[in-house]
């Protein structure tokens, strides 16, 4: 846990390190506009959205990966971030508020609602939240749904249009500008501004990681009990981690609502918590690149799986499996198959790698 | 008055279902500590078979209850042999790994089921063949229909069946023995191995008989029918006090009493604000006030460790 340890990935060498930083910084500038011009515009939406997941997959980190508490129901913070935008800043009740001013509230909210589910639940053990945290989420869900009488406050299945985009000094990220020749479309703006929230929950998570509370959670994870006697205040800290990943999840869902302009409560189900959970399990719990990793994937395979329709037309003559079930299979399929075979994930923290892989000393019974 | 009568009733024949569905849960949590997120759609997946085979058997003209005995004799067996391999591939290579490992594991054997079957019957509602034509019976100023009475009536051996069973049979004995402490019940000569096998083959089993109710009762299944079955099942296990086999028949007949009257009433109570579409929120309140107020449950003994 030093700092001095050389990083597996950069190397040793200060100018080389900088000289690679500056090559990665060009080349995520770049990036939107290659992909336009090489894969078209829907690419670079994708490219946005996985931005946003890397960001919930990070918040979902702190909770799952750092502080080892499973959590089922963590699209509820996003939708609950989501829908702070999406009321404030929307034809709906006539307000327009800013961003600055609604973003931080959506994180606020979500974390009051982070606290909330955690309260009750925190003091007993692991299992029960993750069926509470999944009952939460699908309360959420009932309630954005149903609360449309008698007084419309969420619009109900339905929705909520026309939210307003990010926009900041008579710039709307909606529209299309031109800066020294270049054009901006609203998908490129847009990358930067989730870009630029992406590497600075990166930048948190990474120095959470090493902090005092941080090192708290991991004790938690690894031996409650030991945390507990090193005069660790396991509940505070444990809803202190919920807080901050729900935080996370709102900041994400005010994010979404704006790029979107559109939010209902069908973008919030179990499932979408459950591809979350994947992304975090696949790319490798408490591990800031694997959970990066796991998001990019799992946001660009559903994508790739589009071809899985006409591929089987040509070769069966008919579509068998439905793209959306094939990714839902297959993401039951990794899970299952990655506690297996895998359980640190496809790039495992040194820590948890270590941890899992030892078994023995945490015995589950 | 009647229609407290008439909502308790309901909520008793609803309520056996969930205690039948919450036993899979908790024989299971209270021998391996593990919430089996997969048993709800066991029960999924029982229900769906027994309605194709019914449709299949219907159509070839048999006698309705024949039909009803080899459609649930189906639905038995194939959750039995679901059931113990995914024990057996899934959940015994992580018998020692830590906490979190199985508990994924199971959400994504869940996920899987459900796909499956979403591929294999497809996504839509299916509905029961018109085989059971239920007849009303007026008791009392209360509507019941012969279908409540059997269903209510089978839950109750069944759950009659099986407190005998783990109280006096030799596997009942190795079961509960298992349960107390399995390395030591291993040294008394238990096959410890064997015998959680065993309460998945019951768990399962159990769920699905409970799954073919679903569907005589509402007459439908779905894909997705297994979430919010156990879902509310195992709120049903933790109000009962889980690991605790009657305490899971308990709950499960109290928590389906409370969302009848909760869903009945809630209308007048809020002025008409709340309607019966908050149905499904109840059980989540109850599984979170138990937990707050009596984590072990009504008739759970304080295990700090288990809460």
């Amino acid at each position: 846990m030093n700092g001095a340890r050389p990083h597996p990935l950069l190397p040793d060498d200060p100018r080389l390190k900088w000289a690679l930083c500056c090559v990665a910084a060009v080349a995520l500038i770049v990036l939107p506009f290659a992909v336009d011009a090489l894969l078209g515009r829907a690419w670079v939406r994708i490219i946005d959205v996985a931005l946003l997941f890397v960001m919930l997959g990070l918040g979902l980190n702190i909770v799952v990966g750092y502080a080892g508490l499973l959590d089922l129901g963590y699209i509820a913070f996003f939708a609950v971030g989501a829908y702070c935008y999406a009321l404030l800043a929307s034809p709906q009740f006539g307000l327009h508020w800013s961003f600055l001013a609604v973003l931080p509230l959506a994180a606020f909210v979500a974390a009051v609602f982070g606290v909330l589910i955690g309260a009750p639940t925190l003091r007993l053990r692991g299992d029960y939240l993750a069926i509470v945290t999944l009952g939460f989420g699908e309360i959420v869900r009932i309630f954005l749904n149903n609360l449309n009488r008698p007084v419309n406050i969420t619009n109900g299945p339905q929705g909520i249009t026309l939210i307003d985009p990010l926009a900041a000094g008579g710039v709307a990220l909606n529209q299309t500008h031109t800066f020294a020749g270049i054009t901006v479309a609203p998908v490129h703006g847009y990358y930067f501004v989730f870009l630029a929230c992406a590497a600075f929950s990166i930048f948190i998570s990474l120095r959470l990681e090493n902090s005092r509370i941080g090192r708290a959670w991991i004790a938690i994870r690894e031996d409650e009990l030991a945390a507990a006697a090193m005069g660790i205040n396991t509940r505070n800290i444990k809803l202190l981690a919920f807080a901050m990943g729900a935080t996370f999840g709102g900041v994400a869902g005010g994010l979404f609502a704006s790029f979107q302009g559109f939010i209902s409560p069908e973008s919030f189900t179990l499932l979408d918590s459950i591809m979350v959970l994947c992304m975090v399990v696949l790319g490798g719990m408490g591990n800031v690149g694997g959970v990066v990793l796991g998001a990019v994937l799992l946001t660009a395979l559903p994508e790739a799986l589009r071809y899985a329709a006409p591929l089987q037309k040509n070769w069966l003559g008919e579509v068998y499996v439905d793209p959306s079930d094939l990714r839902m299979l297959l993401f039951g399929l990794a899970l299952v198959l990655m506690m297996l075979f895998r359980p640190a994930g496809l790039w495992p923290s040194t820590m948890r790698r270590r941890e899992l892989a030892g078994g023995g000393n945490t015995h589950a019974g | 008055m009647d229609i407290f009568l008439q909502q308790l009733v309901n909520g008793l024949v609803l309520g056996s279902i969930y205690a039948l569905v919450a036993l899979g849960y908790t024989m299971v949590y209270g021998i391996l500590g593990l919430i089996n997120f997969a048993h709800g759609d066991i029960c999924m997946i029982g229900a769906l078979t027994a309605l194709t085979v019914a449709q299949t058997l219907a159509a070839m003209g048999l006698p309705l209850p024949l039909v009803l005995l080899l459609s649930v004799l189906a639905a038995v067996l194939v959750c039995i042999a679901l059931g113990v391999s995914i024990e057996r591939v899934a959940y015994r290579p992580l018998r020692h790994a830590p906490r979190l490992a199985p508990l994924i594991t199971a959400i994504g054997v869940s996920i899987l089921l459900q796909y499956s079957a979403a591929l294999i019957w497809g996504k839509q509602y299916f509905s029961m063949p018109e085989l059971v034509k239920p007849s009303e019976i007026a008791l009392a100023g209360v509507h019941l229909t012969d279908l409540q009475v059997f269903i209510f009536i089978l839950a109750c051996t069944v759950m009659a069946g099986l407190l005998w069973f783990i109280r006096s049979s030799r596997m009942g004995r190795a079961m509960r023995a298992t349960e107390q402490n399995p390395e030591v019940a291993g040294l008394m000569g238990v096959d410890v191995n064997r015998v959680i096998a065993f309460t998945f083959l019951l768990g399962s089993a159990i769920g699905a008989v409970a799954g073919v109710m679903v569907v005589l009762y509402y007459g439908i299944g779905h894909y997705f029918m297994g979430f919010m079955l156990g879902l509310k099942a195992f709120t049903a296990a933790v109000l009962g006090g889980i690991g605790n086999v009657a305490g899971a028949m308990l709950g499960g007949l109290l928590l389906g009493v409370i969302e009848s009257l909760a869903a009945g009433y809630i209308g007048d109570l809020t002025g008409g604000v709340l309607g019966s579409n908050y149905r499904d929120i109840f059980a989540f309140l109850v599984l979170i006030l138990v937990l707050v107020f009596r984590p072990s449950g009504i008739m759970g003994q304080h295990t700090g460790d288990r809460a």
